[in-house]
């Protein structure tokens, strides 16, 4: 594992089998995490964004199961000895070293505030919980903790806050007090599925900022999912870009957006409306729907829908991920005829 | 392109006049009313032929319950809607009993955002087109039918053989076309959208707005487009509408709006827009607070505790919708003074009078 790295993810394969098949949820994922850097996971619905995420922290629910590649993640070293280094696909989900790990080290603010929070606890119960479950410290200063996690996330009048039930919050005061909770173990890997998804866009702006200065201040990372190009635009320092199941193409944001080079994603990006382009004009096109994930088609997931699809080839093998200059990386026989092995 | 005509040319299909819907809030075993919900309020705008009107606003701002007053899903509180008959009569369908209704009701369809929750999963898609063929326009021969269903079919770009199948069969873009070719079935004139793409993966999403153009073309459609996706309205509307909490704030030909808006929450929506540039990453100044709630909306201006240029007058009055330019309606105090940026201006906003000492601290908060 690189030094550099706080996660690495290789060749990460996830299925479910089920009475009708088996779907490959995921299927061969490998993207690296450095510390402080945000990490955007894109890609349409059901191409495997949660799935990925649900396999690193070991909650993905049976039929479901991870059953290749690693979760190498970097444990927090005590002083300057070298921090340890863990496969996280090895240990149990419900393995007291897990749960450790997904307490202290890595937190997620999942899609669904309103299912996350408790209705029958107050928001302050529910914090002083968490903090208490991480830090061994009095109820009273637990308090003052979570009062400063509020202050810090910007929910107005902490204390009063602390009463209230999540049902008697706004959208966005309630993803902000996910946040504060996810904060209060000071992760060093903070994962958010969708955390703006249900959310309007004035809102959607504030919880990108609130994010954005946090992870500036916390030098933690972030994996932010998404299935918004624009919220990835704003967030970002690295994507993946991902379709069924598979990475199409990795690397810095700027070269994602200026200079894609998977099919996929230059297709992506040329079918969303721009607010700066004609308006009526007809779009870009992709041909074709997202395959049913029982129905994968053979070699290149996206050879179906791909302008530049060479029959015979794309058809018929899988491509390999190829590192290009400059940190991009690109599974497409037109960078590389190299394939992977079945 | 209706864009650059002026109104005046063009031939109103609709015109909502003072429209408003309030929900009654109750409460307790007497479900005495406590309150009412102003889910809209006062709301008057036009649409004119062959174009489509944008409606835009955050969640809870009334434009579902706008759309289902004029579809006549729901009885308004009060206020006109002007329907234009084939025959160029108008008629007020707000108060028009359901039986001389039902006849208008093919001239005006509806398209909903889910495509999944609104096709009944128990019907094959011959029995989902053919049953308002059926219902509402008669056609009692299946034969008939059969072919009416196969040429919708191919309207929106589905095979034909498709229409033994059942729902579940269907993707979700594949779907959305079906609701499209069921809302066409009796040849309406006005279709109302509420969101018909939201729902939609991007790279299908592209597919639904470019038929619903071409179909806009071919059959000359007029429609109302809801959404909040402010990049996919300017898209495909020819004018927007801007509602907030219950109450239009904005109504503008669609380059205009956006261009320069004249409505500071106007500007603020499109300001949080996040733009798929990562070299264009905003200065992020969002609004702060929250919407508030339509049954107990601030005084005056129901911006003015989050507005960045409010003044002490707007929290005492309500300002009125005024045509500051021509077809660009606006509803502030201080429309004329203010110089807002619209999108891909990135410059912060800034008052025309911020220079003079008058105005001294009146500029944008954080
Ligand atoms: N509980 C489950 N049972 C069966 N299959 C599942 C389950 N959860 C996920 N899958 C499969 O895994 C695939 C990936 O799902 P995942 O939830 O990761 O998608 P996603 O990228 O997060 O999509 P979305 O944007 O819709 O949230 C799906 O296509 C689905 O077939
Ligand atoms: N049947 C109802 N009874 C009571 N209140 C209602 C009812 N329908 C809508 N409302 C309220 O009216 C307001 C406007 O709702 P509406 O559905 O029109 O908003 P919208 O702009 O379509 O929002 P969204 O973007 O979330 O679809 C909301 O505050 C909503 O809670
Ligand atoms: S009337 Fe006042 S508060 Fe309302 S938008 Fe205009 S400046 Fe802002
Ligand atoms: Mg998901
Ligand atoms: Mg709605």
């Amino acid at each position: 594992m690189n030094p550099d790295h706080i996660l690495s993810v290789r060749d990460l394969k996830t299925r479910f089998l089920m009475d009708e098949g088996t779907a490959k949820a995921v299927d061969g994922v490998s993207f690296d995490v450095s510390p402080g850097q945000v990490v955007g996971i894109v890609g349409e619905s059901g191409c495997g964004k949660s799935v990925t995420i649900k396999s690193i922290l070991g909650i993905v629910q049976k039929p479901g199961e991870v059953v290749g590649g690693e979760i190498l993640f970097r444990q927090r070293g005590n002083g300057a000895a070298a921090a340890e280094m863990v496969d996280l696909a090895k240990l149990d989900g419900r393995g007291k070293e897990m749960r450790a790990i997904r307490g202290s080290d890595i937190a997620l603010i999942p899609q669904e505030p309103m299912a996350a929070l408790s209705p029958v606890h107050t928001i302050g119960n529910q914090l002083v919980e968490a903090v208490r479950l991480h830090q061994d410290v009095s109820k009273r200063r637990a308090e003052e903790l979570a009062i400063e996690r509020m202050t810090e996330v910007g929910v107005p009048n902490p204390a009063e806050r602390m009463s209230m039930y999540s049902w008697e919050l706004s959208g966005g005061l309630r993803q902000r007090v996910m946040i504060a909770m996810a904060l209060s173990c000071s992760p060093r890997l903070l994962i958010a599925d969708e955390p703006t998804t249900a959310i309007d866009v004035t809102t959607q702006a504030q919880v990108l900022r609130l994010l954005r200065g946090l992870q500036q201040n916390h030098g933690m990372a972030i994996i932010f999912i998404t299935h918004d190009l624009g919220v990835i635009a704003q967030v970002a320092d690295y994507v993946v870009v991902m379709y069924l199941g598979r990475v199409m193409e990795t690397g810095p944001v700027d070269d994602i957006f200026h200079n894609p080079q998977h099919p996929y994603t230059r297709a992506l990006l040329e079918s969303i409306p721009s607010v700066h382009a004609l308006s009526r004009e007809p779009l870009p096109t992709i041909e074709g729907s997202i395959p049913h994930p029982f129905n994968r088609p053979a070699g290149c997931p996206f050879a179906p829908r791909c302008v530049a699809a060479m029959p015979g080839k794309c058809d018929r093998r899988t491509p390999k991920p190829t590192q290009l200059n400059g940190g991009q990386s690109v599974s497409c026989f037109l960078h590389n005829d190299a394939a992977e092995e079945d | 392109m209706p864009v650059d005509e002026p109104p005046e040319t063009k031939q109103t299909l609709l015109e909502v006049n003072g429209l408003s819907k309030y929900f009654p809030i109750k409460k307790g075993v007497l479900r005495k009313i406590l309150g009412q919900v102003r889910a809209v309020d006062d709301v008057s705008f036009a649409i004119y032929e062959g174009e489509t009107l944008g409606l835009v606003g955050e969640s809870g701002c009334g434009k579902t319950t706008t759309a289902r007053c004029i579809m006549r899903a729901m009885d308004p509180t009060a206020g006109e809607i002007m329907f234009r008959k084939a025959s160029g009569d108008m008629v007020d369908i707000a108060a028009l009993p359901e039986r001389e209704m039902r006849p208008l009701r093919r001239e005006i369809q509806m398209i909903f955002q889910d495509p999944y929750g609104s096709l009944n999963p128990r019907m094959n898609i011959l029995d989902i087109l053919g049953e308002s063929l059926l219902v509402i326009g008669g056609m009692t021969d299946r034969e008939e039918r059969s072919e009416r269903v196969a040429e919708l079919l191919r309207l929106v770009g589905l095979r034909p053989e498709y229409m033994q199948r059942f729902p579940h069969a269907f993707s979700g873009g594949q779907r959305q076309r079906i609701v499209i070719a069921r809302a066409l079935a009796l040849n309406p004139r006005l279709v109302v959208a509420d969101e018909p793409v939201s729902a939609l993966d991007v790279s299908v999403q592209a597919q639904v707005l470019n038929l619903m153009l071409k179909l806009q073309q071919e059959l000359n459609l007029t429609y109302l487009f809801v959404a909040h996706d402010l990049s996919v309205v300017k898209h495909i509307c020819d004018r927007v509408v801007v509602m907030y909490v219950g109450k239009i704030v904005e109504v503008a030909p669609t380059q205009a709006l956006y261009e320069k808006p004249k409505h500071p929450y106007t500007a603020a929506l499109m300001s949080a827009v996040p733009v798929a540039d990562p070299r264009q990453r905003a200065a992020m100044t969002p609004l702060e607070g929250d919407v508030p709630s339509p049954a107990n909306p601030p005084s005056g201006c129901y911006f003015h505790p989050r507005c960045p240029y409010a003044v002490d007058i707007c929290s005492q009055q309500q300002p009125a919708l005024e045509e500051g330019a021509p077809g660009h309606f606006v509803r502030c105090h201080r429309a004329a003074e203010l110089s807002l940026s619209g999108i891909g201006d990135l410059d912060r906003p800034q008052t025309v009078a911020s220079a003079s000492s008058s105005d001294a601290g009146v500029g944008p908060i954080g």
